[in-house]
């Protein structure tokens, strides 16, 4: 696969190591009264779309970015490439 | 009822019907060999087939001078061992797989028809057992009736031992192809990356024409093609383009695309696979001749990125099932045509055409242009305007049966007629070669017109043009690759050349739906190779198997090498025609890459023996050589074990000497490999608190801390100290394994999880060199070398304390008062140009101390007896808790991991903790593996309680020490238990301790 | 139809005409007592220890394509109960007994092949592990053996020992281990559960659930409703699909293993090897092939095909641990769709919707399990008990925090 990094350009997907669902930057609150489940649900739920998937990916033998993807699942095509730390930014 | 010539005039010398051993030492007959042809004039080249020394001529393949010499039964079938001969011209050779090479070039089951012709090959049929010739294994072609699809799992079940002692062996031994050398792979194979515009996949005439509009319109154009010699089936025919034979202007096309710059011509690269987003697979063969190549790759294995892709991989002949259609001299009729016009080589004398479709009519055609002589044309077809004055034309009739064993000797018509022939050629219609269009998962459309699969819906960067599109005639297949070229320039902004396609008639091309002779009442082939007929499909049909994926599992149709190239369009019509299905309707199997075999050496590169992971060396490898250590992987490092002096002869003597000395007075080691990360900014305190379960921002400038991390789950992930050299400045280590993974998930929780504190990481671990000076003379030593400005005595530097220094006059160095080995100890680190010289000269100035150098063994030994966890223990299985350090998760803050480390489960009592072991028996020597069951019990899963993790001989004790993990064990301490090691036959009582074995109070640290 | 040389001799001599479909291809039925979604290895399983251990023959097991087309089809055929947690290897040692009498059982040639199966270990930690581990598979009453050097190399003479960038020190061996004819797994569990009765229903997709009250009471079909009183998901890589249509969120991940064989070759590998210090493992077919794989591809994928670094990467460990095999030819690369769990180990459990059961996570390992995944699987259908060995494979386990997790990875899947 080829991830088209928004800063560097198209880079083959061997330079990145994959983390898995972008959810996973929406980690709970550890004061909430219900953290534990948050935290069960957070950590160990996947909702596994077949089709569009927002996933997380590292450009380790790169600029050490972490991009979050969207992905087809089911045809590997990718739709958008975005850092994570914009996404952040955004409030997305 | 011929009239024609015959033929011996036109051949050089008169055919012999039977294959002779040659009595000569070099057979240089080429009985098949016509007698005009441009190939004539070409070197001759020597080669061997079965140790018999034969001729051809440079621009051979391999089959065709195996044709040329009359060489006609080249191999055994898979199953019912049949003799078989050369049945095409390509890559879809289900026939003749030959072993080529000796000794350690062996290689098996090589395709005759695409091996280019060497000086000094040396090949060799397989797959029988006994001579060619003689195959005693033939037998299993009387037994056929009872060897039917799947007859192997309805048998051989009784006894129930006698499937692995007897049969399977038999069946193990029988079946296999080729044999493998055993020894290493002696040639090299290289990688290489490749970027265009427009990747074009094949170099016959839709190829060409596609190149040569991009080309002009200057993109950057790649080329490639499996054969040597460019224009695909143009080679093959006598077609006419702009005026010229076609293998003219093909090679005319190539000398105008090799003086464009920005075109690459491959040939002999087979494209074998397409993968996500425009990234093919390739595989170029550089050499052949195995002597020549050494030190040069034998393949490159390319992978090429293209923004678009042109598929021109043309079509393949497909046969018609009739029976006894395998026997050797029956063959695709294209296949004839290609060794007539081609390699001007007749592989018989008295031809026999057999089709459905006008193209066995070619074939006719060019062989009675080179009066060879036709003995007949059968044509499957009623209503045909097709005709011949000078050849026998049968209508509406189809072959029931051939005869001869190892070689075709003549046929049966459904009329009853029979023929005489020597050979037979047989077209049953053309198939696209779709596979490249189908590895991301694309189905195949039926296309009734041609009656064969086009491509369907395809990635959009891919087009498909030429008789892969299922254009089957020369005109509008070259006009196909202009316009596809067209497409792609327009797509990429650039203008399109003036140049028109180059022009040809549309030659006929009316085809038949027609299959296989259902009057024959003899064994059809469909897969020749795997030797499944149209009975097996038949049976699987009737047991239920009616999936074409299930025809393809049970009856193994399409699964030989050839991948089903000739025999899955063939097995899928005549499932069809069972099932009373349409062939739509039924569904082809799904293409998978890689279109031709490559070899697994090729898919390596250069991967492997000691180059198989890079090699990484610590700082002070040179001076650890000179040292004579012995060195270990730790994971890609090279790390000194232990360090033996002379007379050593055990390694424990060299590992107790190192603990011994360096508890006694002072020792030093290598400690780079540790993960080292540099954390600045205002919120650097801030994120430590964040990955760790313990706080960091009140620690003191000036000061290190031991530091626990947890993954999300709760368990352990890391352990290491971090210093703090600024409010705003930290250093963090991490352990050697994990150096990788803390520093990416550093770098998840900085971006995805804490993206507002003002944070940032660098990995230092290889800008500095790093030595742990440990033992109770390291101060003295250190002292010697620093600058003298710097104090580290006790009260100015007491333990856990980090400093900036410099040592031997300047060079920056970092000091910490740290300790791994429970001793007094320092690490220091220097920039890692220094490293080896700074191991030298801290050896240099121990030597008034008898300093020594000590390995990652002695480390190990000092470690465990003072009760650290390592690798063994942060196995990432276990949590705080296990580890006994529960009381480092803080609880006034958040940290990663702080929610589900408080999981029921992993709070229970009954977890196991971290202690220490000692054999009740001190001389017994404890074995890391072993479980814990209490005294008396049963040994058995039930009874479980735990393991030993890690062990050593601790010389300070005098005996096996160990650290494990068991039930309650921090409440148990004093117990006895037994160590349980049934895999190596041992169970030794074993007393719970503390695993601070030595010095638990950690004096010594402080002095 | 009872499978015999005789019946083979007598066939062979009138022609193979008295040959009958091995499983019927009936239409569904308005109701059932259990349906099981998905004709895959374990859903056929399940189906043939429902009818032929607990006497419940009313079953249809539903697939959406052709029976066997899932992994059960596209696996590298390794059996082998080498398991070190108390959660998992009884489970698998049931599951290896089972197979040993697996083809008696059930009257077709699985070409079960107890070949052995050797892990090497490079390092003194890996043989640390693997001491637990050959322990604990001793403590549940399985085989093992811990080889040095020199029994590797008096087995496996031919492995690169002399010139290897990480040194063989050793391996883990089960003799017991071994390989089977995948496929036909599939067919003869489908045969004799046809056999009792079991209506196996191909092209028939399971589009939602009909759930009253919390309580499930049938499917939704492509061929219209199929009611039953009980409703077992059985889909691997589909699983999140289908169980989303109960609205239920699984711990797991889809990702594409990818598997490979080469040409067939004269009989050169005796038996399973796995490398320790790359991701590679191998075996040959009674055809001759090659069958190797290594890793996942890493990402998640619902596309049954993968990418080329990994194809790279495994024939870089095999070339790296068995030069030999260089000029032996890669023939055919393909995927399947792995249900990654998060601690890489299964589920076999009921769900919070009463009448709604759940088999799956079975990550790149369900093949060896298909038998203990039928057997425990049909047992707690027919009991709603778990059975015995299958207790810790709950849904529920990582809220409470009873993981089991072999390899130590936690709760990122692409890495078990």
């Amino acid at each position: 696969m080829v991830i088209n990094h928004p800063l560097l350009g198209p880079r083959d997907a061997s330079e990145f190591v994959y983390l898995g669902d972008a959810s996973l930057m929406d980690r709970p609150n550890w004061l909430d009264k219900d953290a534990g489940q948050k935290f069960y649900k957070y950590q160990y739920l996947r909702d596994n779309p077949h089709l569009e998937h927002k996933e997380l990916w590292f450009h380790e033998q790169g600029d050490r970015s972490w991009l979050i993807v969207t992905r087809n699942i089911s045809t590997h095509e990718i739709l958008t490439v975005e850092l994570a730390k914009k996404f952040f930014d955004k409030g997305v | 009822m011929n009239k024609l010539n015959p033929i011996e005039d036109n051949i050089i010398q008169k055919n012999q019907s039977k294959q002779t051993p040659a009595k000569l030492e070099l057979n240089n007959h080429q009985i098949n060999r016509l007698k005009s042809g441009k190939i004539l004039n070409n070197k001759k080249i020597s080669f061997k087939f079965n140790e018999e020394k034969l001729q051809g001529y440079e621009g051979d393949t391999l089959s065709s001078a195996l044709l040329a010499n009359n060489k006609i039964v080249v191999g055994r079938s898979f199953k019912y061992h049949r003799p078989r001969g050369i049945f095409s011209a390509g890559t879809e050779e289900p026939n003749a797989l030959l072993e080529i090479g000796k000794n350690e070039y062996q290689e098996p089951n090589v395709k005759a028809t695409t091996i280019k012709l060497f000086e000094g090959l040396e090949s060799r049929s397989q797959n029988h057992l006994g001579s060619l010739n003689f195959d005693l294994l033939a037998i299993n072609d009387f037994l056929h009736p009872f060897l039917s699809a799947g007859f192997y799992y309805k048998t051989f079940m009784w006894p129930k031992s006698f499937w692995e002692k007897f049969y399977e062996p038999a069946i193990r031994r029988a079946a296999g192809l080729g044999s493998l050398s055993g020894m290493p792979d002696p040639s090299t194979y290289d990688k290489g990356f490749l970027h265009c515009d427009v990747l074009i996949v094949g170099g016959g005439p839709a190829g060409l024409s596609a190149a040569l509009e991009a080309g002009r319109a200057n993109l950057k154009v790649i080329i490639a093609d499996d054969d040597f010699l460019f224009g695909g089936r143009l080679n093959s025919e006598n077609f006419i383009i702009d005026d010229q034979i076609g293998s003219e202007w093909s090679k005319k096309s190539v000398e105008e695309l090799s003086n464009m710059s920005n075109v690459r011509i491959m040939p002999r690269t087979s494209i074998y696979g397409s993968f996500d987003h425009g990234i093919f697979g390739g595989l170029e063969i550089k050499y052949d001749n195995y002597i020549d190549q050494i030190g040069k790759p034998r393949q490159i294995l390319w992978k090429i990125y293209t923004k678009f892709a042109i598929i021109c991989t043309g079509s393949t002949e497909r046969s018609i099932a009739f029976g006894n259609n395998d026997r050797p001299g029956i063959m695709l009729s294209g296949a004839i045509r290609s060794y007539v016009n081609r390699w001007s080589v007749c592989p018989g004398k008295n031809v026999v055409i057999f089709t459905n479709n006008d193209d066995g009519w070619r074939t006719a055609q060019d062989l009675k242009n080179k009066n060879i002589n036709i003995k007949a044309i059968i044509d499957s077809r009623k209503n045909i305007n097709l005709n011949d004055k000078e050849i026998p034309i049968f209508k509406n009739t189809s072959i029931i049966d051939t005869s001869g064993r190892k070689q075709i000797s003549s046929v049966t018509l459904s009329s009853g007629e029979v023929l005489k022939c020597d050979c037979l050629g047989v077209s049953g219609g053309w198939n696209p070669n779709v596979h490249l269009t189908c590895h991301q998962r694309g189905k195949p459309i039926w296309e009734k017109s041609i009656n064969a699969f086009i491509p369907g819906k395809t990635p959009s960067n891919m087009l498909v043009a030429g008789t892969a599109a299922g254009l089957l005639q020369l005109g509008e297949n070259l006009k196909s690759g202009h316009t596809k070229a067209q497409q792609v320039i327009l797509s990429l902004g650039f203008k399109c050349s003036s140049s028109t396609p180059p022009k040809a008639e549309n030659e006929s091309a009316n085809n038949s739906s027609f299959w296989h002779v259902g009057a024959s009442k003899k064994r059809s082939w469909v897969d020749l190779q795997n030797d499944v007929t149209t009975k097996d499909i038949k049976i699987s049909y009737e047991e239920g198997f009616r999936s074409v994926e299930h025809l393809k599992r049970y009856s193994t149709l399409g699964m030989a090498t050839d991948q089903g190239k000739t025999s899955n369009i063939l097995g899928l019509a005549v499932l069809a025609e069972y099932s009373g299905k349409s062939i739509p309707d039924t569904g082809t199997t799904i293409f998978r890459p890689p279109y031709n075999p490559v070899p697994i050496g090729a898919f390596a590169g250069r991967s492997r023996g000691k180059e198989f992971k890079p090699v990484r060396l610590t700082p002070s490898h040179k001076e650890a050589e000179n040292l004579s250590a012995t060195f270990v992987e730790a994971g890609l490092w090279l790390r000194a074990q232990w360090y033996p002096l002379k007379g050593e002869t055990h390694w424990r003597e060299s590992v107790d000497r190192e603990v011994i000395q360096t508890r006694k007075s002072v020792g030093v080691c290598d400690v780079t490999t540790l993960g080292k990360i540099d954390i600045q900014g205002q919120d650097a305190a801030e994120f430590l608190d964040c990955v760790y379960t313990n706080g960091f921002s009140k620690l003191d400038v000036g000061k290190v801390r031991y530091g626990l991390m947890l993954r999300e789950d709760g368990m352990v992930m890391d352990d290491g100290t971090t210093a703090r050299f600024d409010l705003n400045h930290f250093v963090m280590t991490t352990t050697t394994a994990n150096a990788v993974n803390v520093f990416r998930h550093l770098e998840f929780c900085r971006q995805c999880l804490y993206p507002n504190l003002d944070v940032h990481l660098i990995s230092a671990t290889e800008q500095w060199a790093q030595f742990a000076v440990a033992g109770p003379n390291s101060r003295k030593l250190l002292e010697k070398i620093i600058d003298k400005e710097y104090d580290i005595s006790n009260l100015n530097f007491p333990y856990m304390g980090c400093k900036k220094i410099t040592v031997c006059n300047n060079i920056p160095a970092r000091l910490f008062r740290i300790s791994f080995s429970g001793e007094l100890a320092y690490e220091i680190a220097v920039p890692s140009r220094y490293g080896n010289s700074m191991f030298k000269v801290l050896m240099d100035a121990g030597s008034e101390f008898n300093v020594v150098a000590y390995g990652t063994e002695a480390l190990g030994v000092m470690r465990i007896e003072k009760g650290h966890a390592a690798g063994n223990e942060l196995n990432g299985q276990t949590t705080a808790q296990n580890l006994g350090l529960e009381k480092m998760m803080s609880k006034k803050k958040d940290f990663v991991g702080n929610i589900l480390a408080k999981r029921s489960e992993l709070n229970k009592e009954s977890i196991v903790k971290l202690v220490g072991f000692k054999p009740v028996n001190k001389e017994i020597e404890l074995k890391a593996g072993a479980h814990f069951i209490s005294l008396g019990k049963e040994t058995c899963t039930k009874n479980d309680e735990g393991w030993m993790s890690s062990v050593a001989f601790s010389p300070s004790l005098n005996h096996s020490i160990g650290l494990g993990f068991i039930k309650n064990g921090n409440n148990r301490i004093g117990e006895i238990v037994n160590a349980v090691d049934p895999l190596r036959k041992s169970n030794v009582e074993v007393e719970i301790v503390s695993p601070h074995f030595l010095d638990p109070e950690g004096e010594r640290l402080r002095e | 139809m009872r499978y015999s040389l005789l019946k083979i001799i007598k066939e062979g001599l009138t022609g193979n005409k008295g040959w009958r479909p091995i499983w019927r291809n009936p239409e569904p039925k308005k109701k059932y007592d259990v349906i099981i979604i998905g004709g895959g290895g374990h859903g056929l399983s399940t189906a043939y220890y429902l009818s032929n251990v607990y006497g419940i023959n009313n079953v249809a097991v539903l697939e959406k394509g052709w029976i066997g087309s899932g992994n059960i089809g596209r696996n590298t055929t390794i059996i082998r109960s080498n398991y070190m947690l108390p959660g998992n290897e009884p489970f698998y040692e049931l599951s290896l007994k089972l197979w040993e009498g697996l083809e008696q059982d059930f009257n077709y040639n699985a070409m079960i092949s107890q070949r052995g199966i050797i892990n090497l270990f490079h390092s003194d930690g890996q043989r640390d592990a693997y001491a637990r581990r050959g322990n604990a598979m001793l403590l549940e009453g399985a085989d093992a053996e811990l080889l040095d050097e020199e029994s590797v190399r008096d087995i496996c003479p031919f492995l690169d020992f002399n010139n290897a960038r990480f040194p063989i020190k050793g391996g883990l061996m089960q003799k017991r281990g071994g390989t089977v004819r995948h496929d036909a797994v599939a067919w003869g569990y489908a045969r004799g559960a046809d056999n009792k009765g079991v209506d196996i229903i191909q092209n028939c997709e399971v589009t939602g659930f009909k759930i009253v009250n919390g309580v499930c009471r049938g499917v939704e079909t492509n061929l219209g409703p199929i009611s039953a009183n009980k409703i077992a998901s059985c889909a691997a890589g589909s699983s999140s699909r289908v169980m989303s249509l109960a609205g239920i969120k699984l711990p797991i991940e889809s990702h594409v293993l990818q598997a490979f064989v080469s040409e067939g070759l004269k009989p050169i590998l005796p038996n399973v090897i796995t490398f320790g210090a790359g991701h590679f493992y191998v075996s040959q077919s009674d055809k001759g092939g090659l069958v190797f794989g290594g890793d996942i591809d890493g990402y998640n994928s619902y596309a049954q095909r993968g990418n080329l670094p990994v194809v790279e990467d495994v024939c870089e460990g095999g070339m790296a641990l068995m030069p030999f095999i260089g000029r032996a030819k890669l023939l055919r690369m393909w995927g399947g769709v792995m249900d990654m769990s998060m601690d890489g180990s299964p589920f076999i459990d009921k769900t919070h919707i009463q009448g709604l059961y759940f088999n799956g996570g079975w990550c790149y390992g369900g093949f060896k399990a298909t038998p203990a995944s039928g057997l425990c699987y049909a047992h707690l259908l027919a009991t709603d008990e778990p059975h015995e060995v299958a207790k810790e494979l709950t849904l529920d386990r990582f809220i409470h925090g009873k993981i089991i997790d072999e390899k130590g990875v936690g709760a990122q899947p692409n890495l078990h």
